[in-house]
């Protein structure tokens, strides 16, 4: 039986979210994720900002939730995408073909590849890493250096990918910021000695109880953070990494030697996301999805039967991902109901 | 011809690697507060010394971070300690209190190395 009310394409936050509604709507629902699991990038994540609740947790609260009317094909990339006919969508895949009435897209973001910013080192440096790398180790409670020393200093950079007219990024990933003050907390509840350093252009504590977290990191947890923009990173002879930047409070040069350096990325559209926003012409500027109308049909799109969820149109939050799937599902249900 | 010629400048850069942050460790502990500024600059718009010396209060704080006391017992030396910073800071720093556990601070390290 291949044929769906809705297919949605993406089982992150917002695709499992859409499908728990549509799935209690009594439609029945197909999760296609290119992934061996659901759960998108809730997998790679140990605890979430800024109330630290588990990343795990939510997952299992997420899936016990899924319901008979909605099923889930993992390791499945999508090859094609055809409207066939007036409300009829046909995805292919490597193994099969699946139709339905309505398509939702929910197919996420990508980090951004911090190979492409070569002045910080990473890919180059062993002990430069990204945000993604030190939330692995953070899982699993134990933070060292790649030859296995215990960092003593560590810095962080924020906008890796975001806020950079060289990498033609000029949007804020919103997560970054709020992320960094986070992992500093958890790192120095694992290793107390540590002193750590937060270069920043701006911080952006906008939502509820992150400027409470910004705070208690720096009165508790003693994190520096410096305003001013790392330049350049190198290596020393003991695979330490010297970074140089500006303090712009103080006006005046410094430089700092680290033993792990973190690069926190910013968020760009996937793959997948790429491929349809090109193939059904709705890019905006960065190759995310363009809904219809920011403010009253943000899950519509101007193609008829063609909804949007989640961090294919911009970065999100995970709450905010959620309450989006949540919208795409009624917007869906508005459809299917007056079609 | 005294002003004749080249010499060799100072270096700006601050080199963390070798500053001594000890005495930034003690003010952590006792103005708990002095750790939440955020440079915004409000105690310095409302600073009654600052209309007539150049005196930057929050640029203390940041002087202090960076282990420059050399400059800062100068510039902690141009507060009357009216408190008014104490006021406006949104971010609730003790500024008065930190300004004179500052110089207690400075003045104890400096007969230390004496």
């Amino acid at each position: 039986m291949n044929h769906f009310d809705v297919i949605i394409i993406g089982g992150g936050p917002a695709g499992m979210q859409a499908a728990i509604r549509l799935g209690n709507f009594n439609y029945k629902t197909l999760i296609i994720e290119k992934e061996k699991s659901i759960g998108g990038k809730l997998t790679q994540w140990d605890k979430l900002f800024p109330d630290f609740y588990s990343a795990e947790e939510l997952l299992q609260n997420l899936t016990r939730q899924l319901n008979e009317n909605v099923s889930i094909l993992t390791e499945q990339e999508v090859k094609d995408i055809e409207n066939t006919s007036e409300n009829e969508w046909t995805v292919k895949t490597a193994d099969g073909q699946y139709s339905s009435k309505a398509l939702l897209i929910a197919s996420g973001y990508d980090f951004f590849n911090a190979k492409r910013k070569e002045e910080f080192g990473y890919g180059i440096y062993p002990n430069v890493i990204t945000s993604v790398e030190l939330e692995a180790m953070i899982k699993n409670g134990k933070i060292t250096t790649l030859d296995g020393r215990i960092p003593q200093k560590i810095a962080y950079l924020q906008c890796v990918g975001s806020r950079d007219e060289k990498v033609g990024n000029h949007y804020c990933s919103i997560n970054c910021c709020i992320c960094a003050v986070k992992q500093s907390i958890e790192v120095k509840e694992l290793l107390p000695d540590v002193e750590q350093y937060c270069f920043y252009m701006d911080l952006r504590m906008a939502g509820q109880h992150y400027e409470e977290l910004y705070r208690t990191s720096q009165e508790k947890y003693h994190v520096q953070f410096i305003r001013g923009r790392i330049s350049e990173a190198a290596s020393t002879f003991d695979n330490r990494i010297q970074i140089k930047a500006e303090n712009t409070l103080l006006s005046t040069p410094l430089k700092l030697t680290v033993d792990l350096f973190v690069l926190m990325v910013g968020m760009e559209a996937s793959e997948t996301t790429r491929f349809i926003s090109q193939k059904f012409n709705i890019s905006n500027e960065y190759g995310f999805l363009q809904s219809k109308q920011r403010y009253c049909s943000d899950n519509e799109t101007e193609i008829k039967g063609l909804f949007l969820a989640g961090t294919c149109k911009r970065p999100m939050t995970i709450p905010k991902s959620l309450k989006d799937g949540d919208a795409a599902a009624n917007a869906i249900f508005d459809y299917l109901k007056n079609r | 011809m005294k002003d004749f010629g080249y010499s060799i400048s100072k270096g700006r850069t601050l080199n963390y690697d070798n500053s001594d942050f000890s005495l930034k460790k003690t003010l952590e502990h006792d103005v708990v507060s002095y750790c939440r500024c955020i440079g915004c600059g409000a105690c310095a718009s409302t600073c009654s010394a600052a209309k007539f010396t150049d005196f930057s209060i929050f640029k203390c704080n940041m002087l202090f971070r960076n282990a420059k006391y050399d400059e800062l017992e100068q510039e902690l030396s141009k507060c009357m300690l009216c408190g008014k910073c104490t006021l406006v800071c949104p971010r609730g720093v003790n500024t008065r209190g930190m300004i004179l556990e500052m110089r207690n601070l400075i003045e104890k390290n400096k007969n230390n190395n004496e």
